[in-house]
């Protein structure tokens, strides 16, 4: 019970996302400072951030719903955690695994983006209900790719389990090659999930003000804040986990900094993509998605049943 | 999906000034947009009919931040016309690299702007960093970033000396490298091109009858420059080009500028070589003949227009000034219709809108009656003062 509730809370749970996510968030901010020739801020910021909004006042619309406006940013933030539990981190197996945890991961990292959008929702206010309407429509864009990407990724393995694909591929030394397409794709549909630049439509600030988050304020948006640098990581992980296995067998202390190194990687290359790309409309990049990405991943679902086939 | 009515502005995040749109959306799409000027006025015409020509110099530089020297060299053409004075002419060739300069420093701002507006940051801090250049040019050659203060009834106050027209010359190469630089991700970077091209089309009938000036109305092909048409300081001694591109959506205003730069360089670069030595400003009468004039000024923005009615006394009895954002605010609304509301920013923005030059008067429009009256400064002020006693705040 006792041990549960450590992994839950602070290790690899709530505590360590919260400061590994922070530390990314600064990673980000600093690489993007730099590749716009500015100075960036410094290492505590994003948890001087965090504690301001802390202190500051919290105001919820008079016109909407309070108990769900209140209680949104936690669900998002448990939601995200939880998903965390049945990545693996340092070794091959993860805290929980079962067969099918694949799906559970993918269905709970999707609710964030549903709360995302019923927060909008709630909110009541223009900006957040047209920042909401974008969230859903981007969400239909680039969620199928992920998940046909990260399922064809298991196919190739034969398991629905998380844990047994990185035991798999790390049987199997360089199959991991197989799925470079899939990780080009999820890693530019993953753009789409964690709403950054060219697909931040739904928080672009020059068009929706805040997009769904406009009414809020306060703690409740220091934990939304904290549930996207949390879903940073958490996402990260995922596909370092299902993309870049490698590594994974050699012990936890190598395992944990491979970890660490994997998913920076995969951060550097999301600041890059979002400080060389202008936002996209979101007829675009809905177009975009359906007519580039989503046919790259069935392509990926191709290669990886005929790469199936032949091994067999 | 309902119409929904969204409230842009006053005060919202995409623009740098307060001014309101009402804008109905159907989906994304903008169906209707309506435009309330006026949260900006300043009384700035009035102010001047109170004040003596030469200090109006000043009180217009601040009309707008950006083209300070534009409203200043065009009040003083007209007051010059009036008293009848012939400029030195090394004074009109600074005047000219000043003008020049001053385009350099509100395109590159512009181009940071509109970077911002579509999402590109890394636009906006390149183009404003490389503005830092031309700015602290200004603080060296006369002494302020903005509202440089160099112009004076008959001529400059201060003179570009032969190491300033060094530096500026070493300024205006780096810049020039830059600028090819934008050029090259103007034309080949793929979301940027996506953004811009086909938004806020305006067809060159449109223009004409809109009024529309500057580099909006040149995107859509209209040959138009002052500069060129109506030549004031030293423009008819240099050969430049007009820039004009057939595109007329808000890629077309991009090019337009960015072409305008490199144009503002070898401009820079003649009126340099061909300076004139002598004198740099003439003495001028305080009290200026009466009668009236009227004076064009292509500034960044587009052309600016300054009326000047004199009764013979040290003040002037009426300055009236047309911004160019005036000339392109209805264009706007046209611009909008049909488009989606990610384009708004952008559209708005295509413009180089300065609301502060543009609002003059104040028309309030009773939304229970829909009927509409001009109040003045008197009884607004009374009515202000009203309505807060009535909630209960006395001073």
């Amino acid at each position: 019970m006792i041990r549960s509730l450590v992994y839950i809370l602070v290790f690899p749970g709530l505590l360590f996302l919260s400061v590994s996510g922070m530390f990314f968030e600064y990673v980000d901010r600093k690489l993007y400072a730099k590749f716009q020739n500015r100075v960036g801020p410094p290492w505590f910021q994003p948890f001087a951030d965090f504690v301001k909004l802390l202190a500051k006042e919290t105001i919820i619309p008079e016109k909407a719903e309070k108990g769900m406006f209140k209680s949104l940013p936690f669900f998002a933030l448990a939601a995200i955690v939880t998903s965390f539990m049945y990545i693996p981190i340092w070794g091959t197996n993860a805290l929980f695994s079962f067969n099918g945890d694949v799906i559970v991961v993918l269905y709970l990292l999707s609710i964030p983006t549903i709360t995302f959008f019923l927060a909008g929702y709630s909110s009541q206010s223009l900006f957040s209900l047209v920042g909401a309407v974008r969230t859903l429509t981007q969400f239909f864009a680039y969620e199928v790719p992920l998940f046909l990407t990260i399922l064809s990724a298991a196919l190739l393995a034969g398991t629905w389990s998380i844990s047994e694909m990185v035991v798999f591929y790390n049987q199997h030394n360089w199959f991991w090659l197989f799925n470079l397409l899939g990780f080009g794709v999820s890693i530019i549909a993953l753009l789409g999930k964690l709403e950054k630049v060219p697909f931040d439509i739904p928080e672009a600030e020059t068009e929706v003000v805040g997009g769904t988050f406009t009414e809020y304020s306060g703690k409740l948006l220091a934990f939304f804040r904290l549930t996207i640098d949390v879903e940073v990581v958490v996402c990260s992980g995922l596909l370092a986990a299902v993309f870049l296995p490698f590594g994974m067998n050699l012990g936890p202390v190598i395992g944990f900094a491979l970890f660490i190194l994997k998913v920076l990687s995969i951060v550097v290359l999301l600041s890059l993509m979002r400080s060389i790309f202008a936002r996209l409309r979101i007829d675009q990049m809905v177009n975009f998605c359906w007519k580039y990405i989503a046919p790259l991943s069935f392509l990926q679902l191709i290669i990886n049943i005929i790469a199936q086939g032949i091994i067999k | 999906m309902d119409r929904v009515v969204i409230p842009i502005g006053p005060q919202h995040p995409a623009l740098k000034e307060p001014e309101s749109f009402r804008v109905t959306l159907e989906g994304e799409k903008i169906k209707e947009v309506s435009l309330r000027l006026g949260y900006n006025h300043r009384g700035i015409e009035k102010a001047c009919e109170a004040r003596t020509y030469m200090q109006n110099i000043y009180l217009l530089e601040r009309v707008c931040g950006i083209c300070s020297h534009s409203h200043s060299t065009c009040y003083v053409q007209a007051v010059e016309d009036l008293a009848g004075v012939e400029v030195p002419k090394r004074a009109l060739y600074i005047r000219t690299i000043v003008g020049e300069l001053e385009r350099l420093h509100s395109h590159l701002l512009w181009l940071g702007v509109a970077g911002h507006e579509i999402g590109f940051d890394t636009l906006f801090m390149y183009s404003w960093r490389d503005r830092e250049i031309v700015m602290d040019l200004f603080a060296k050659i006369t002494g302020n970033r903005v509202n440089y203060g160099i112009n004076t009834i008959g001529g400059v106050r201060r003179d570009i000396s032969k190491e300033d027209q060094k530096e500026i010359l070493i300024a205006v190469d780096k810049l020039e490298e830059r600028t090819k630089y934008y050029i090259k991700v103007a034309t080949q970077e793929v979301t940027l091109i996506k953004r811009l091209s086909n938004v806020g089309k305006l067809s060159h009938a449109d223009i004409e009858s809109f009024g529309a000036v500057g580099p909006v109305a040149r995107a859509s092909g209209v040959d138009r420059d002052i500069r060129r048409d109506d030549p004031y300081a030293a423009y008819d001694e240099i050969s430049f080009k007009v820039i004009t591109d057939n595109n007329e959506d808000v890629y077309g205003r991009t090019l337009v500028r960015v072409g305008e730069l490199m144009e503002s360089y070898s401009i820079i670069r003649q009126a340099i070589k061909n300076m004139p030595d002598g004198p740099i400003t003439v003495k001028v009468p305080r009290k200026i003949p009466e009668g009236e004039s009227i004076s064009r000024y292509e500034a960044p923005r587009g052309e600016d227009v300054h009326y000047v009615k004199s009764n013979g006394s040290d003040i002037p009895e009426r300055v009236k000034l047309r911004a160019p954002t005036l000339a392109n605010i209805k264009a706007v609304l046209k611009m909008l219709e049909n488009y989606n509301l990610a384009d708004l920013p952008i559209i708005v923005a295509a413009i180089d809108p300065c609301f502060s030059c543009t609002d003059r008067a104040i028309s309030i429009t009773k939304l229970d009656t829909g009927r509409s009256e001009i109040m003045d400064w008197k009884s607004l002020r009374e009515y202000s003062i009203e309505w807060y006693k009535k909630r209960g705040i006395r001073f």
